[in-house]
Formats: structure tokens, C-alpha cells, sequence
């Protein structure tokens, strides 16, 4: 029956002008095709980023079943509400990273869920819907953290996996609490920076 | 650092979610009014999502892709099925595709909007409780103000220092000094008015006593005679419920006494 629906919603979408590249149906639509039910497009989403969110959420707890959890919780909530992502405002890959790293500190730390997924608006960041995009990006990512120094690095490492605030931060460290503030955003500069050019 | 500069750096822990308390607070109210810090915000976010493509590892379990798709496919199947089999009028089979339209709000939304009727319902009648409360309120304050206003225009003649004071008394006898106490034992309140009250030597004055039906006398106020011999003592700090059997007067040091000094110059009981 799944299979069913995806040819069938296939044959609809070539008379639609969504843009596609090597016919492979852009995020967008495959979003759109959620809102309309449609399973097959699901399934599509999820073979394109649970790859992403599963090493995110892993990342973050350690655990692969906690990582699991989060992974069933992310794909669902776009299932129920898809009009959460609005695409004119960043990519598909990166509205669910952030979602997928703010759900699994909140688990790590047992909170209940701070930001609403509607509330998360993320803009300008790369299209990486290509496995082979996301692979580059990483490699990137990883040179520029490298390059960091070991202080900011681990600052910012601090802040992201382990969502550690930043007094926890500069108490962990002994560093004034400027510091680490203006080593965590320099730190988010350089890494914008890099992929601007 | 401006403050602007300042919410720069906050800016970029807020996108972390690493702000708290204080400092969070501020940015939110910061936030509600600048647009470009919410779009700076926004672009902060965006960097922060390649922080999660360093992260490599290992694939999901292949069981973890049937597991969303089996839930994703009961939540659907629970708005709407989307064949269903009828038969015709001849009664051969027939197929009838209903879209699989997926209601806009949701397996849960017509209770969730059902309970939102309710508690703005809710709500609407609550605040017309306290309209009608406040409105109720605030024509009690209105009457109690009216009340006071009344009662100082009683007030006024007798407690006033420019109030005429006449004491009327019978032709042939001169005006003699004359004390009126009006005591409410309930609430300890006393009003003293006095006439033709001789003047005294420099540093002495009359001291008003309560004089209780048992235990020692009570000070109810010290007071100097004006240039007319007009005094009045208003409100004196008393026990509250003492029980008045008679007023006394003496003359005491300027600043009073706690005991009275005899001899009694001017008494008297309750008419």
C-alpha cells in the first residue's frame, strides 16, 4: 500500500512546478506532500536526514536508544505539523538539526522542552540536501573547530553537546563570564564565515 | 560596550540555549522590540546547525525506519482511510478513493479546540465576576468618601483653631472655664473641648485624666489654653475598652505626667 501512494503522488508532482534536481523531488515539496498525508513523502524525508538527526541526538546523549527516541520524536512532530518549517527561511537539514540537538539537551538534562519547534526560525544556512554536500560541510566544520583554540573550542563544544550554560561554563573553566560569551559567538562567527565564500 | 554590543554576545549563547536568568530575561524583552537582533538571532541558529554536521556516526537501526513509518501510518490512518469498498446499485463492487485529506487540526483537534471554547468561556465570564466586583468596590470607596467628607464637615466647627467659641451661660454669671469630654469607650476614641480655661505660668500645662472605674487614672492628652482660654484634645492614644466612671484635669509640667499631680482643677462624671 506504501508503494501505492508514492508512485501515485510521483505521477502528480511532474505536472507541478516545484523545482527538481535529477528527479529527485526538492525538500520543499516533499514538505508539501506531508501536508497532504502523504506517507510515501515521509519515508523519503526520512532516508534523506535521519542520518543527520540520529548522529546529532547521538552526539549529544551517548546512548543509541535514548538517540532512537529522539530520532521517532523529530520525524513525528514534522509529520503532525509540517507547517513548522517554513522553507523560505533556512533549509530542511538545518531546522532539524537545531530541533534535534534542543530536543536531545533537553532530555540529557530533563527539561521539558524549552522552545516550541514553531519558535525555531533558522535562516541563511547551506542547502545541504546531498549526502555528498553534508560530508564536504562536515569536513569544513571539522577543520575550522580544529583550527579554534583548544579554550574556544571546548567552549563552544560545552555550550552545544552538552548544554552546559554559560556560567556552568565559566565555572567549569574559571574563566569571567564575558569571556566565554565573546568566545562562544566569535566562535559561531568563524564558522559562518567560512561557508559565506 | 554599547547595549547593543552587549546582547551581541548574548545573542549567540541564546541561540545555544546556554543563557539563563537574568540575563536571558533581558534579552527576551530586548528581543520583542529589535528586529535585527532577531534576525541576527536567526542567523545565529543557522551556525550553530553546522556545530551538528561535525557530528559523524553510525547510521540509525534499520528498525528505527519501519518504527516512524508503522506510527506515521497509524496517526494517518486515524483521521481518514483513505479506499474504502461500496457496491453499486447492481450491486457489483466498487472502489471509492477518499483523499486521504488529512484534517487541518489533527486526530486531537477538535477536543483541543473544543477545550479552548470552553476555557475562553471560561475566561469571559471570569472577567465580567471582576468587572462587576471592581465596579461594586469601587462605588463602596466612593460612598466611604462621601461618609469621611460629611463627618469633617461636622468636625470642623468644633475642632477648628479659628472656630468661634461662644459659651452661652446665664446672664448674671461670668463665663467660667468648662470642659466637655466626648468619650466612645468601644473604640478609645475622645474628643476634648475646653473654654475659658485660665492661662498658665510658662512652663506648665493641663493634663485631661480618664478616670477608669478600677485601676489608676489614665493620661488622655496634654493641653495650653489659646489666647481665648480654648483648648481641645483629639484623639489621644488610650487603652482600648477602658471604662470611664469620670474626666479629671490638672496642671502638670509642660510635658505632662504619667500620674496626676493634685490638686484636681476641673472633674467631671457622665451626664
Amino acid at each position: 500500500m506504501g508503494g501505492f501512494c508514492v508512485s501515485l503522488y510521483k505521477e502528480e508532482t511532474e505536472g507541478l512546478s516545484s523545482p527538481q534536481t535529477q528527479g529527485v523531488p526538492a525538500d520543499l515539496a516533499l514538505v508539501t506532500g506531508l501536508k497532504s498525508g502523504d506517507q510515501g513523502a515521509m519515508a523519503q524525508l526520512y532516508d534523506r536526514y535521519s542520518s543527520v538527526v540520529y548522529a546529532v541526538a547521538l552526539r549529544v546523549l551517548g546512548d543509541a536508544g535514548a538517540a532512537e527516541d529522539v530520532l521517532q520524536e523529530v520525524f513525528l512532530q514534522l509529520w503532525r505539523n509540517p507547517s513548522a518549517f517554513d522553507a523560505a527561511r533556512g533549509s530542511l537539514a538545518s531546522w532539524l538539526a537545531v530541533i534535534t540537538r534542543n530536543r536531545a539537551i533537553d532530555m540529557l538534562r530533563r527539561r521539558k522542552p524549552e522552545t516550541d519547534i514553531e519558535d525555531v526560525i533558522v535562516s541563511v544556512a547551506p542547502d545541504l540536501a546531498g549526502d555528498a554536500d553534508r560530508a564536504r560541510a562536515a569536513e569544513k566544520v571539522r577543520g575550522i573547530m580544529v583550527g579554534m583554540s583548544l579554550s574556544q573550542r571546548s567552549a563552544l563544544e560545552m555550550a552545544y553537546w552538552q548544554g552546559m550554560s554559560h556560567s556552568e561554563i565559566a565555572d567549569k573553566t574559571g574563566e569571567p563570564l564575558g569571556t566565554v560569551k565573546t568566545r562562544i559567538r566569535s566562535g559561531l562567527i568563524a564558522l559562518r564565515k567560512a561557508f559565506q565564500t | 560596550m554599547t547595549e547593543h554590543e552587549r546582547f551581541a554576545d548574548d545573542l549567540a549563547l541564546y541561540a545555544l540555549d546556554a543563557l539563563t536568568g537574568e540575563d536571558r530575561a533581558r534579552l527576551d524583552q530586548h528581543l520583542a522590540a529589535c528586529a535585527a537582533c532577531r534576525l541576527e538571532l536567526e542567523q545565529l541558529r543557522g551556525d550553530t546547525a553546522l556545530l551538528a554536521l561535525s557530528a559523524a556516526g553510525p547510521r540509525p537501526p534499520q528498525r528505527a525506519r519501519q518504527r516512524l513509518l508503522d506510527a506515521v501510518a497509524r496517526e494517518a490512518a486515524a483521521v481518514a482511510p483513505s479506499i474504502v469498498q461500496t457496491s453499486r446499485k447492481d450491486g457489483t463492487p466498487a472502489w471509492v478513493g477518499i483523499p486521504a485529506r488529512r484534517s487541518w487540526w489533527g486526530t486531537l483537534g477538535w477536543a483541543a479546540a473544543a477545550a479552548v471554547v470552553v476555557f475562553a468561556l471560561s475566561l469571559w465570564r471570569e472577567n465580567l465576576a471582576l468587572k462587576t466586583m471592581l465596579a461594586s468596590a469601587g462605588s463602596r470607596a466612593a460612598q466611604s468618601q462621601r461618609e469621611m467628607e460629611e463627618l469633617r464637615r461636622i468636625a470642623a466647627p468644633i475642632i477648628a483653631p479659628e472656630a468661634q467659641r461662644v459659651t452661652l451661660v446665664s446672664a448674671k454669671t461670668p463665663p467660667q472655664p468648662q470642659g466637655k469630654a466626648f468619650y466612645l469607650r468601644g473604640r478609645g476614641s475622645l474628643v476634648f473641648l475646653a473654654n475659658n480655661m485660665p492661662p498658665l505660668p510658662p512652663q506648665k500645662a493641663y493634663e485631661l485624666w480618664l478616670i477608669p472605674t478600677s485601676g489608676a487614672p489614665i493620661p488622655a492628652g496634654v493641653f495650653k489654653p489659646d489666647a481665648h482660654g480654648s483648648a481641645n484634645v483629639v484623639n489621644p492614644p488610650l487603652p482600648a475598652g477602658a471604662d470611664a466612671k469620670a474626666f479629671a484635669i490638672t496642671v502638670e509640667n509642660e510635658a505632662g505626667a504619667s500620674t496626676p499631680t493634685m490638686p484636681i482643677v476641673m472633674m467631671g462624671t457622665g451626664e
